[in-house]
């Protein structure tokens, strides 16, 4: 075995075996530990998780999802608000009083914490946006829209470009 | 010539030349960057004038683990050959990487109060880059915690080590999980998802606080190098 590096004398050759297995070492034992968390590990569950009965209820849990186009109800008074968080296969209805974030809004990725009610709503006491890795001007976000609108035209609304 | 490098005097007279150039220049490149950032590049149709912070928060970010990959690097030479300068390199790094760490965190602490909600979240990719912080810091005290500098760095050059199994998990962190934190957008495999007017400010400034790194690496490889000379020169001839 020729490895091409600066002269290596047995010392350092065996040296060099304890720094490789100290690597492989760590990475195997971290490896199984976040093998065995992973569940844990995630920040929310998603509305189909809910549905399936993964998600604890009547414990502190956040859902996360995209909001539903039109599912936003706010009411005449105060803070409170109704919407629904989807994942494109099941829907959790949240319900929420208190501020939202700036980029909440209709299709956005929302992460809610709170407690799951028995009847599958969550009442959540914290709402998150989630922002997507896209950045782009406004003028460009909108001749992608009307390429968009021009491409779908007359097919149903709806979903993420 | 490399082998000149790696002997303290040598070091130490190549950081006395390229130290303070390599740190203008990184002055230059970051006033050129900023520039470029906060009043060139259009702002963005989401986030509006916000996601300027990604000029500081996101090559710091990078930084951090660049640094560490540097810091680890530097260990584990020092543990294979026992090199004295590799020694030297990994405490001057920890405390430059530490400090883009912090910068990566604060950035980002700040960016997310207004636009997640939140200063902070327990999610998988902040968790790991606090984690990253802390084993910076560890790293540093390790070093000094010991009488002997040099037994210090062997002693920190394996918690470096052992710390690198960390650096893949910071990055993949958004992929493996569900996380608050979004996605990569430079570094994944498709285009990038960033208009190019703002993702070239974004790579100098990247490209800035790489030469920042080294250039201020180097300087603290001159200040560690005068705190312990005697040190040097007795332990090199050992």
């Amino acid at each position: 075995m020729s490895v091409a590096l600066p002269h290596m004398p047995r010392g350092a050759r065996r040296r060099a075996m304890g720094v490789l297995a100290l690597l492989v070492g760590v990475g195997v034992a971290v490896a199984l530990a976040l093998l065995a968390l992973r569940e844990n590990i995630n920040l929310f569950y998603s509305p189909s998780e809910v549905a399936a009965g993964e998600a604890p209820t009547g414990r502190v849990v956040r859902v996360g999802g995209l909001v539903q186009a039109g599912s936003v109800r706010r009411a005449e008074e105060g803070l409170d608000v109704e919407f629904v968080l989807t994942d494109g296969a099941a829907t959790v209805t949240v319900r929420y009083r208190g501020i939202l974030p700036d980029l909440f809004r209709e299709g956005q990725g929302i992460v809610a914490q709170g407690r799951l009610g028995p009847e599958g709503v969550l009442v959540a006491d914290q709402v998150l946006a989630k922002h997507d890795e896209n950045y782009m001007p406004p003028e460009v976000a909108d001749a992608l829209r009307e390429a968009h609108e021009r491409s779908v035209r007359g097919a149903a609304p709806g979903g993420a470009p | 010539m490399v082998a000149h490098l790696l002997t303290p005097q040598g070091l130490d007279g190549f950081a006395a030349r390229w130290a303070p150039r390599l740190l203008w220049t990184a002055g230059l490149m970051i006033a050129a960057g900023l520039y470029g950032g906060l009043v060139l590049a259009p702002v963005d149709e989401e986030q509006g004038e916000a996601y300027r912070i990604i000029y500081v928060h996101v090559p710091a970010a990078w930084l951090s683990l660049y640094g560490y990959m540097a810091m680890a690097a530097a260990g584990a030479v020092a543990l294979i050959w026992r090199i004295r300068v590799a020694e030297v390199l990994l405490g001057a790094a920890a405390p430059v990487g530490a400090a883009f760490t912090a910068l990566a965190l604060a950035t980002g602490a700040i960016w997310g109060k207004p636009m997640w909600g939140t200063w902070w979240v327990w999610d998988a990719r902040l968790t790991s880059e606090l984690i990253l912080l802390f084993l910076y810091i560890g790293v540093m005290a390790l070093r000094s915690a010991a009488e002997d500098p040099r037994a210090g760095a062997r002693a920190a050059a394996i918690l470096a080590l052992a710390g690198v199994v960390n650096v893949p998990i910071i990055h993949f962190s958004v992929e493996w999980w569900n996380t608050l934190h979004q996605g990569p957008t430079v570094t994944r495999l498709a285009a990038p998802a960033i208009h190019p007017a703002m993702l070239v400010p974004l790579l100098l400034m990247a490209a800035a606080f790489m030469v920042y790194h080294a250039g201020a690496v180097l300087l603290r490889v001159r200040c560690l190098l005068a705190v312990e000379p005697a040190a040097a020169l007795a332990e090199e001839r050992a």
